[in-house]
């Protein structure tokens, strides 16, 4: 089962590539596309973008312009951004099955190590992901960057994270253990997918001021700055409460394993900052004052904030959490 | 998400003369309560944070606090002025949450007045042109005009709904506000209950070995380390002893521990009631005055000393763990009452023992014996050396009971004479006739016991603040208006009457629209059902 779960991962891996290198194709092809649509139905696309409730309406395709070159090029980018999309899917359930089959093997939930978090934390995001993309197609272009981080992170914890199936010590045997950690993933997961629009609405905020340099380049075919920046609010607020309710869990078990709820052991340390900065970017969203694009800055750092938590804690200190088992 | 302002200023009373104090406390006042300040104010804390995660932190580790001030003499009396190995005890962390939670009271307390405010009033009155607003429409429908028809429709919907003539205001999502507020209280009954805890808590560590005779009662002085909260005073400390009877561990075959239960005899001195129960990691011992919890466990050897006179004295001193995944644990046994002469009673100082070294559940076969081979005892064995000489005990220098004073063997009045493995049932003759037994071993645990009051109130708050959290972020205030026009020129009952409707969301809101059309709909075709019995009836 154990060697199941690490195929499954590769080809997961595999996946997220085709993915990626579909989501490109269709991004380089996307120049002629525009052009030739832009003639037919101008900006179009966006008009999906709005998050949240039941108003996702979604434009129907641009009306087929006359048959000429960069019409085929357009067909051709709307068949890979399809395929990507499709591939994606494929991706996340194989993802899917890598989880299981690593609990499966454990004979636990597969969440005892930093391998095994980060593969669930990604899964969550895939997954999100493409709930997102089921009630707003039109957002479809951010598939780019998401496989990408997929790609990265999952690679990086086949490569630098692994380890073999072990079961759960004493300290983490307990049914806190599955409310606390599958909170703080799920949480994750979502909170990882929000920096996906938010690094996307920075890049496409910048080039609709008109901005013309390296990274903003990159958001030509972007959706709309404002409905990006909506969806990052919408993850946020979203993950923002189970996060909360991570934290509060954990210490609850903290106080039956440890004997004390909170203890500034640095894991909790930095869920406390990682929870203040969001927090914080909650309040500066709220405030008028306070321009979007500072507010986006504050929850990328809050989920900088959150790898330090995952990264940084567990390979430079020691504490009561040490159980990642890297070394 | 509202998009509130910066809260608004009161407009300031006219008065003749301001006094230049007050006019700078108020609007200091008014600068702390801003949400820009309770912003910098978040953002700081965060920040504070920081190097109680990197440094070591006098709360969770003291010993690696001592390491660091070893490892780097300069610094660290430096840091340890700014308070850097207790951060979360420090001024200036104290400082900011107190300022923050300051900011926090001044801002919820005229929020929560105005809201209460709000929820007494009536919807507003519709604004003069409705097709302004970012959602209108004009419904036709047969006698919908009612305005007790329309506002039945939107109670039905739970909307706070008011009528004033031919006109239906309504308005929903007061939620939002009352969670938000929740939330921010709860946040301050988090915070007290902090500081109950910390005023009226205590809690104390220390090791219990196996039998009657080590057994602990609860006094200040039976802890190896105990910190009782400013209001706490030691003869508070709730009387109930514990003696540890049986200690459990199993392991797994790679050495990993699977499951530790401890089983202890506990005395409440209060009603002389006594009985024996269970606890582990994950599940501590509830005693009602406190709590108690299993934190480590290991090995205390019992070795047995007869010194030259031919007199036994036996040490069941726990070795501590040396931190590796095999439990090899170092120790102590000193015997500073050893070789006194039977003749003149006096103790002599040069001829007390002492044996230090190390204790291996699982000894390997063969030399070196310095590390265990598997958590627990299969081929348990201790590899000592012997001391004779002054311990040092005498000196009144508080000296750690793990560790011989090396001051002594420094200056020479502490000198090794021999070291050995023994295994259990074997006896070691020193040089002047003496032995030493290694008889076996009892287990040992380390507790934590704890009292810590505020934490009802904590876990109360905690749920009173998710509530709040989710009302707040996911309600949505709106308001919608109706308005009734009698058909131009025609009787009101008869013939097609016009209404208006307009929606306005106050809160960013993608599903209004929507809302909106639904109600409309549901408007109009009530009017429509209504229109036909009316008919039906005529
Ligand atoms: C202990 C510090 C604080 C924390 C942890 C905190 C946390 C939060 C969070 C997480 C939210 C998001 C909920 C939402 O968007 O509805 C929020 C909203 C809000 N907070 Fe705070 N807050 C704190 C202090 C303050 C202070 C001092 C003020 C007043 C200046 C304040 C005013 C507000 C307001 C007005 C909102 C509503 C924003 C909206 O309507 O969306 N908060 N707060």
């Amino acid at each position: 089962m154990s060697a199941l779960s690490d195929q499954l991962v590769t080809y997961a891996i595999l996946a997220y590539l085709v993915a990626m290198i579909s989501h490109a194709v269709e991004y380089a092809l996307g120049n002629a596309r525009a052009v030739a649509a832009k003639a037919a139905a101008p900006a179009r696309e966006l008009v999906g973008a709005g998050v949240g409730g039941a108003g996702g309406t979604v434009a129907a395709p641009a009306p087929a312009p006359a048959e000429t070159r960069p019409s085929r090029l357009a067909a051709r980018a709307v068949l890979a951004g399809r395929i990507a999309g499709w591939v994606t899917a494929l991706a996340v359930v194989l993802h899917l099955g890598a989880v299981v089959t690593r609990g499966v093997a454990a004979e636990r939930m597969p969440w005892g190590n930093m391998y095994e978090f980060v593969l669930t934390v990604t899964f969550i995001g895939a997954g999100a992901w493409l709930a997102v993309l089921w009630r707003h197609p039109a957002l479809r272009r951010l598939g780019l960057f998401l496989t990408l981080v997929m790609v990265l992170l999952l690679a990086f914890a086949e490569l630098k994270l692994y380890v073999q199936v072990t079961p759960l010590m004493p300290a983490l045997q307990s049914y806190w253990f599955i409310i606390h950690v599958s909170t703080i993933i799920f949480a994750s997961g979502i909170f990882l997918l929000g920096v996906v629009p938010a690094a996307a609405f920075l890049m496409r905020a910048g080039w609709e001021q008109g901005r013309r340099s390296f990274p903003y380049t990159l958001a030509r075919r972007l959706p709309a700055a404002a409905g990006l920046e909506r969806l990052t609010f919408a993850l946020h607020a979203f993950a923002f409460p189970i996060f909360t309710f991570a934290v509060i869990a954990g210490a609850i078990w903290a106080e039956a394993a440890w004997g004390r709820a909170w203890g500034w052991d640095p894991k909790e340390t930095w869920a406390f900052i990682s929870w203040v900065v969001y927090a914080g970017y909650l309040h500066a969203r709220a405030t008028p004052s306070v321009k979007r694009n500072v507010a986006t800055w504050i929850s990328i750092l809050g989920f900088l904030t959150m790898l330090m938590n995952l990264f940084g804690v567990n390979f430079f200190f020691t504490g009561l959490h040490s159980y990642a088992g890297v070394n | 998400m509202t998009t509130v302002d910066d809260r608004p200023a009161a407009p300031p009373a006219p008065r003749r003369r301001v006094n230049p104090v007050l006019a700078l406390l108020r609007n200091s006042w008014r600068q702390l309560t801003s949400m820009r300040t309770a912003l910098i104010l978040l953002f700081l804390l965060a920040v504070a944070a920081i190097p109680g995660s990197v440094l070591p932190q006098r709360g969770v580790s003291p010993e690696k606090v001592n390491q660091w001030f070893v490892d780097h003499p300069d610094l660290a009396p430096r840091l340890d002025q700014l308070g850097m190995f207790e951060v979360f005890g420090s001024v200036w962390f104290s400082a900011i949450y107190l300022l923050l939670f300051t900011s926090l009271v001044g801002c919820i307390l005229p929020r929560a007045r105005d809201h209460v405010r709000a929820l007494r009033m009536r919807p507003p009155a519709a604004p003069k042109r409705l097709e302004r607003l970012p959602q209108h429409a004009v419904l036709e429908a047969p006698a919908a005009a009612d305005p007790e028809a329309i506002a039945a429709v939107l109670r039905r919907r739970r909307w706070r709904v008011t009528v004033r003539g031919n006109e239906v205001s309504a308005e929903k999502g007061y939620l939002k506000e009352t969670g938000n507020l929740l939330f921010h209280v709860s946040l301050v009954a988090v915070l007290l209950g902090v500081a109950v805890g910390s005023w009226y808590g205590w809690h104390g560590n220390r090791i219990l070995v196996a039998g009657a005779d080590n057994a602990f009662c609860n006094t200040r002085q039976q802890y190896a380390e105990a910190t009782l909260g400013p209001r706490v005073d030691s003869v508070d400390l709730p009387p109930f002893c514990l003696t540890l009877e049986r200690f459990e561990a199993d392991y797994l075959a790679s050495g990993q521990a699977a499951r530790f239960w401890a089983t202890v005899k506990v005395d409440h001195l209060a009603d002389g009631s006594e009985r024996t129960t269970g606890f582990s990691v994950n599940s501590p011992l509830r005693l009602g005055s406190a709590n108690v919890y299993l934190l480590g466990n290991g090995y205390a050897p019992i070795l047995r000393y007869t010194d030259k006179y031919g007199n036994t004295q036996t040490s069941e001193a726990p070795f501590l763990r040396t931190g590796d995944a095999n439990a090899t644990e170092e120790g102590v046994a000193a015997f500073p009452d050893a070789n006194v002469d039977p003749r003149t009673g006096q103790r002599d100082p040069a001829q007390q023992i002492a044996f230090d070294g190390l204790y291996l559940p699982t000894a390997p076969e063969s030399a070196p014996f310095v590390a265990s081979q598997f958590p627990e005892e299969r081929n348990p064995a201790v590899n000592l050396r012997a001391y004779r000489g002054n311990l040092g005990l005498d000196a009144g220098i508080p000296g750690s009971v793990y560790q011989l004073d090396q001051r002594q063997i420094d200056n020479g009045k502490l000198k090794e004479i021999g070291n050995k493995k023994l295994a259990v049932g074997e006896k070691w003759t020193l040089d002047d006739g003496s032995t030493l037994e290694f008889v076996g071993t009892k287990p040992y645990i380390t507790i934590a016991v704890r009292h810590a009051p505020g934490q009802t109130l904590m876990l109360g708050a905690c749920v009173t603040l998710l509530a709040g959290l989710m009302g707040s972020l996911f309600a949505r205030r709106r308001r919608v208006w109706f308005r009734g026009s009698p058909p131009e020129g025609g009787s009101p009952t008869r013939g097609s009457s016009l209404v208006e409707a307009g929606g306005l969301p106050r809160t960013e809101h993608p599903g209004f629209a929507d809302e909106f059309a639904q109600l409309v709909a549901a408007v109009s075709d009530d009017g429509r059902r209504a229109g036909r019995a009316r008919e039906g009836v005529e």
